[in-house]
């Protein structure tokens, strides 16, 4: 029977050929490096971060349009938290608001809605960030604002969906072994959407929970297949993350939105990686730009190449040279959930 | 941004209710779910996205709490 010090010692004395498995989301690269990780695997074991935090794949032009809307008379924006520090071309969300800006910062949107419908002479924006977890809340608010002849908020929207960005890793970059895939856009999507990817490009994907033994677990499942020369979709969070997903939270998203191609930061367009309103929803929307395209990043910026597995953050020779959380040059050093800003804050 | 934490079900009210996260009670949406009081629900930005199924925790737990196990005795061996 293989006990579980065998699959410590398993993972720490590996030394087969390099294995480099992708932790798509930022949620898992806080834990790695919180809970250690690392110093349990073998270094032939890799670690990389991947495309998993939306904050560092939306445009700069997105940021603008918010922070213009912040500055217009009678006007607020509300915004997670995430979104304040990360500059558009010219201004975050922060600056913005030290020039005067109105930009307000919720924890829940829809709680957020009682508060808007008693403030009815300000236009509210709610800036509509996020991936397949976060989405079903938006789809959540336009139901509401319909039901409540809510007129006096609209969406900015910036939604992305994270599979399509994983294909195109997959497709582009071969020397990833391995996913360890998000868990709570899992959550909503379930781990079956996996599985044409792990037989097309032959590689494991392992849905994982977020704490320490979650991921080691997730680690060891995938070294086992790749020992054995498997690819299939296994969930290691299935307290939480079904076959399925959230048919609900689904049901919803196609209710309220549809596909389209959409630029990500740094990397370029990806096919139906993104969700916008449907035209029969458009007057709850601000006016999003879906043509937008922001592939050129400040000058000698590597988050490209980071938000892509091919470098880890301290291979970026601006990384603790220029470009810090207190001086972000790209955006995957200012997020809190950016590979950056973690690997800085954990060097 | 995808955070996500549980929360237990104190009270119903509709598409509401109130949960105990970490001993502080807050209100949250659960459009999504159709949670019974006592269930652990995870909570990402004030909406349940999912009711926690507990038997499948508790595998977990248990498999969590023999790693846990397994690496106390390995840093008491190395403390020898």
């Amino acid at each position: 029977m293989m006990t579980l010090q065998k699959v410590k010692s398993k993972l720490s004395k590996y030394n087969g050929k390099e294995i480099k498995i992708m932790e798509v989301c930022g949620t898992h690269t806080a834990s790695i490096f919180s809970s250690g990780i690392r110093s349990l695997l073998s270094p032939k074991i890799k670690l990389i971060s991947g495309p998993g935090c939306p904050v560092c794949v939306t445009s700069a032009s997105y940021i603008d349009k918010l922070a213009q809307y912040s500055l217009m008379e009678n006007h607020c924006v509300l915004t997670f938290g995430d979104m304040m520090k990360v500059r558009g071309s010219k201004n975050s969300l922060t600056e913005a608001k030290a020039m005067g800006g109105n930009v307000m910062v919720v924890y829940s949107p829809l709680a957020a809605l009682d508060w808007v419908v008693q403030q009815k002479n300000t236009q509210f924006i709610f800036a509509a960030v996020g991936f397949e977890t976060t989405a079903p809340i938006y789809a959540l608010m336009v139901r509401q604002m319909i039901k409540r002849k809510i007129s006096n908020l609209k969406l900015l929207t910036s939604i992305k969906t994270i599979l399509p960005a994983m294909e195109y890793i997959c497709e582009n970059e071969e020397a990833i072994d391995a996913f360890l895939c998000p868990g709570h856009v899992s959550v909503i999507t379930g781990s079956d959407i996996y599985e044409d990817l792990a037989i097309k490009y032959k590689k494991p994907f392992v849905v994982g929970g977020f704490e320490g033994e979650h991921i080691i677990a997730a680690v060891y499942d995938i070294l086992k297949q790749l020992q054995k020369g498997e690819h299939k979709v296994k969930n290691m969070y299935a307290e939480v993350v079904s076959d399925k997903g959230n048919i609900n939270a689904l049901n919803l998203l196609n209710e309220y939105f549809e596909n389209f191609d959409v630029y990500w930061r740094g990397i370029g367009k990806i096919k139906k990686s993104a969700l916008r309103l449907k035209k029969e929803y458009a007057e709850f929307d601000a006016g999003s730009n879906f043509e937008e395209n922001d592939e050129d990043m400040p000058k000698g910026c590597r988050c490209c190449d980071v938000i892509l597995g091919r470098i880890n953050p301290p291979e970026c020779p601006m990384f603790n040279a220029g470009c810090t959380p207190l001086t972000a040059v790209g955006p995957c050093m200012v997020s809190a959930e950016g590979a950056c800003g973690i690997w800085y804050k954990n060097r | 941004m995808c955070v996500a934490i549980p929360g237990k079900i104190i009270e119903l009210k509709g598409d509401t209710a109130k949960a105990d996260i970490m001993n502080n009670i807050c209100e949250i949406n659960i459009g999504l779910v159709s949670p019974k009081i006592g269930d652990y629900v995870l909570i990402h930005a004030g909406l349940a996205i999912e009711v926690i199924k507990k038997d499948m925790a508790e595998e977990m737990l248990e498999l969590f709490s023999e790693i846990e196990e397994a690496a106390n005795d390995d840093s008491s061996e190395s403390q020898k």
